[in-house]
């Protein structure tokens, strides 16, 4: 049998080793998905990603294509259960999508209007979450995290710092924290050039003094929707 | 100015009719008039519940953000407080001069604002009480009643407004809410195919807007008297004036003047506004009262928006306007510059003045630059006021040195004109429902009032020309004599 398996009832082409979602990516075909990036390892942990294969679930981040397999990923059901995923990121969390400037180049807000979310459906948590504004370049704004673990990898992987780590209890405690005695920014060698610097898919780590410079209309998700830009090469 | 009926002599013996601010919707407005034992009315208040709540919420939050987030307080002139926050935020960032693209597009947003808020104001709120009558048949007194009566007037207004809408889609990226003012500058020009688009009906806006200015004139001329009349009352009043002294709705400095006409402070920096104005605070509402500071709390209250504008400025820098303010000026002997519902015809001049100045931006070709932003050197501190469509709006904020807002303090419109709002209402009761019975009609009357300073007092839209209001009339012996609501459903009444 050649290296290929269905995924929507469409032919994908993989070379062993290769996840799912691997493979559907470099062949432009859209998972949704929020904590997988290309260039990191696996965090596997939002769920987003979650395909029936040959009729059961599972993580297309983290499941190896294998030939002849039966994929199923953008059907009412999974899709359904994506939406839900996302109603409860958007409770769990302090979303304010109006008046944030990654609004527009957000991939959970994206991925929100590519699952056709028109509610958050359950009550908002509101959880006391700080803002971290002691670093002169980089602002972040903890209200937005959804734990996806992205800066963790990128900061270890590719800036070889570890300045965040995954911590705290329970739902609303859990979040994303700075490795410095102080827990602040500042406290750590963190630089606006360093790849955990533009990595995160939401607006939690953010430039300083340069909010909204790109005018709606020529946002990255304003010109196509999430599922039509879909690269290998992720930002 | 006066306070008589404010607060009653005696008001032991008359039964207070308390509000509960958590109850009510924001910005829900309530009249309470009080009467003694021959039915005379003896103290009329308009409580309106301000939400305050915002000045905390922006506190903590990076200062790049706070110029889309203020543009919640308000569902009809999101724009104007978008502007405010952008020039407190040009200030603080030690820009002293924007871009000719920036401080152009930034006006061509806000004349589109004005130019849509004040046809929304006049032929969606207002022009049924004109057209039809004060106490007029309440089932047709709404924009439905004037699109099957005068359908000319009504599509006149629908069109302006959404010409409006446009030109602030535009330059600010969309109809509300948009981005496109950000500190030290704007984040977008327009382009050859937007300005054509906006050329196309530009001249047919301004020959709308003049129209608008002859239908509210002959309004006056068909009921001199009685709009003369009514509500009417002597006030100081605010603005800002260009420093030649004319007419400037986007910047420029204070100039104040006294019941008489009598300059209090002129081209003032609004940059140390609290110099001249305080805000005094009544036990009776959650509104502050501003005043201004040489004239002190009891006598300095003023009124700001486009009457106080049209009459304090030298002139209006486009000449149909212009000639429309001379000729508002002489009008019978001057006397509607002291009118309430002299407001309408001034903002309707403004109106015009609107579009005239658009169409000089749109023939500007710095609109297509791409020079956009400008820097300085950082403050801690910034102040923007802007001329909203409803008067003199002032944010003032402190970013401490990790970017962050510590302290907001916002002056809005209905804020200045709090207490002219309430001598407006207490005239109008003292003169239409002295001791009768509340209809629907009557209370119509003390909207009419209000509604010639503020379309909504709420800053919000939802109940488009359906204000909430409750008049209470309560004996010398405290009992609720007549009580009326009137809210989307109309009027409910509770007589015992
Ligand atoms: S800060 Fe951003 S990148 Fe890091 S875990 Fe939270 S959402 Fe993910
Ligand atoms: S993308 Fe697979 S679990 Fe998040």
């Amino acid at each position: 049998m050649n290296n290929t398996f269905q995924l929507d009832g469409e032919e994908i082409p993989f070379t062993p080793g290769q996840t799912i979602m691997q493979a559907a990516t470099a062949h432009g075909s859209y998972i949704p998905h929020l904590c997988w990036h290309p260039d990191f390892s696996v965090h596997g942990s939002c769920k987003l990603c979650t395909v029936k294969v040959n009729g059961r679930f599972g993580s297309s981040c983290t499941m190896e294509a294998q030939p002849g397999m039966e994929v199923e990923n953008r059907t009412a059901e999974l899709d359904d259960k994506r939406r839900t995923l996302l109603q409860m990121l958007f409770v769990e969390g302090n979303h304010f999508c109006p008046s944030c400037e990654k609004s527009g180049d957000c991939k959970l807000q994206a991925t929100a209007y590519e699952l056709k979310m028109m509610s958050p459906h359950f009550d908002m948590f509101y959880p006391d979450r700080p803002v971290d504004a002691s670093h002169p370049d980089i602002l972040l704004d903890f209200n937005r995290c959804i734990m996806c673990g992205l800066c963790v990898a990128a900061s270890r992987e590719a800036d070889g710092k570890n300045i965040f780590a995954m911590g705290g209890r329970g739902l609303l405690g859990r979040r994303v924290h700075v490795s410095s005695e102080s827990g602040k920014l500042a406290d750590t060698d963190f630089a606006a050039t360093d790849r955990a610097a533009s990595i995160c898919p939401v607006g939690v780590i953010l430039s300083k003094r340069r909010g909204f410079v790109v005018p709606i209309g020529r946002r990255t998700y304003d010109l196509a929707p999430i599922s039509a830009q879909v690269t290998e090469k992720a930002p | 100015m006066t306070f008589e009926l404010e607060t009653a002599i005696a008001p032991e013996k008359l039964r207070r009719v308390a509000i509960d601010p958590v109850s009510r919707v924001e910005g829900h407005g309530k009249v309470t008039i009080l009467l003694d034992d021959d039915n005379k009315v003896h103290q009329v208040r308009l409580h309106i519940v301000e939400f305050r709540g915002f000045e905390k919420f922006i506190q903590g939050r990076p200062y790049w953000e706070v110029p889309v987030m203020v543009q919640r307080l308000c569902g009809i002139c999101p724009v104007s407080h978008h502007l405010a926050a952008s020039k407190a935020m040009d200030m603080m960032l030690g820009v002293k001069e924007l871009t000719p693209t920036a401080e152009k597009i930034r006006r061509l947003m806000h004349y589109g604002q004005i130019l849509q808020s004040h046809a929304l104001h006049f032929f969606h709120l207002s022009s049924p009480d004109l057209l039809f009558g004060f106490g007029s048949n309440v089932a047709a007194r709404n924009i439905v009643g004037v699109v099957a009566a005068h359908p000319e007037i009504a599509k006149k207004g629908v069109l302006l407004r959404k010409y409006g809408q446009e030109v602030i889609r535009m330059t600010a990226g969309k109809r509300v809410h948009g981005t496109g003012s950000i500190p030290g500058g704007v984040n977008k020009s327009l382009s050859d195919g937007e300005r054509a688009d906006l050329l196309k009906d530009i001249y047919q806006m301004v020959a709308w807007s003049r129209d608008a200015v002859g239908m509210i004139r002959q309004l006056f001329e068909q009921n001199l008297a009685e709009y003369n009349d009514f509500g009417r009352f002597r006030s100081s009043g605010m603005c800002l004036v260009r420093a030649d002294g004319a007419m400037d709705l986007y910047h420029g400095g204070l100039r104040a003047r006294d019941t008489d006409g009598n300059t209090l402070f002129d081209h003032f920096n609004y940059g140390r506004y609290w110099e001249v104005i305080a805000e005094d605070v009544k036990p009776w509402s959650y509104m502050k009262f501003p005043f201004f500071k040489s004239l002190g709390p009891d006598d300095g209250s003023y009124r700001v928006g486009p009457l106080t504008r049209v009459t304090q400025c030298d002139s209006i820098p486009t000449p149909l306007a212009d000639k429309e303010r001379e000729e508002f000026m002489a009008f019978d002997g001057g006397s509607v510059t002291g009118a309430t519902l002299g407001y309408h015809w001034a903002r309707m001049i403004e109106m015009l003045h609107a579009a005239e100045s658009i169409k000089d931006l749109l023939h500007d070709d710095d609109i297509l630059g791409h020079d956009l932003m400008a820097t300085g050197q950082r403050q801690q501190r910034g102040v923007g006021v802007i001329e909203a469509p409803r008067g003199t709006l002032i944010h003032h904020y402190r970013v401490d040195e990790n970017d962050l807002v510590i302290r907001a303090n916002l002056i809005v419109s209905t804020t200045h004109n709090n207490q002219a709002m309430n001598t407006a209402v207490r005239e109008v009761a003292k003169k239409y429902l002295n001791g009768r019975e509340i209809t629907e009609g009557l209370l119509n009357h003390i909207e009419v009032a209000i509604r010639a300073f503020d379309p909504c007092l709420s800053c919000a839209t939802h109940a488009l020309g359906q204000m909430p209001l409750e008049v209470a009339i309560v004996g010398a012996d405290g009992r609720v004599l007549d009580e009326a609501t009137r809210d989307h459903r109309g009027l409910t009444r509770e007589s015992s």
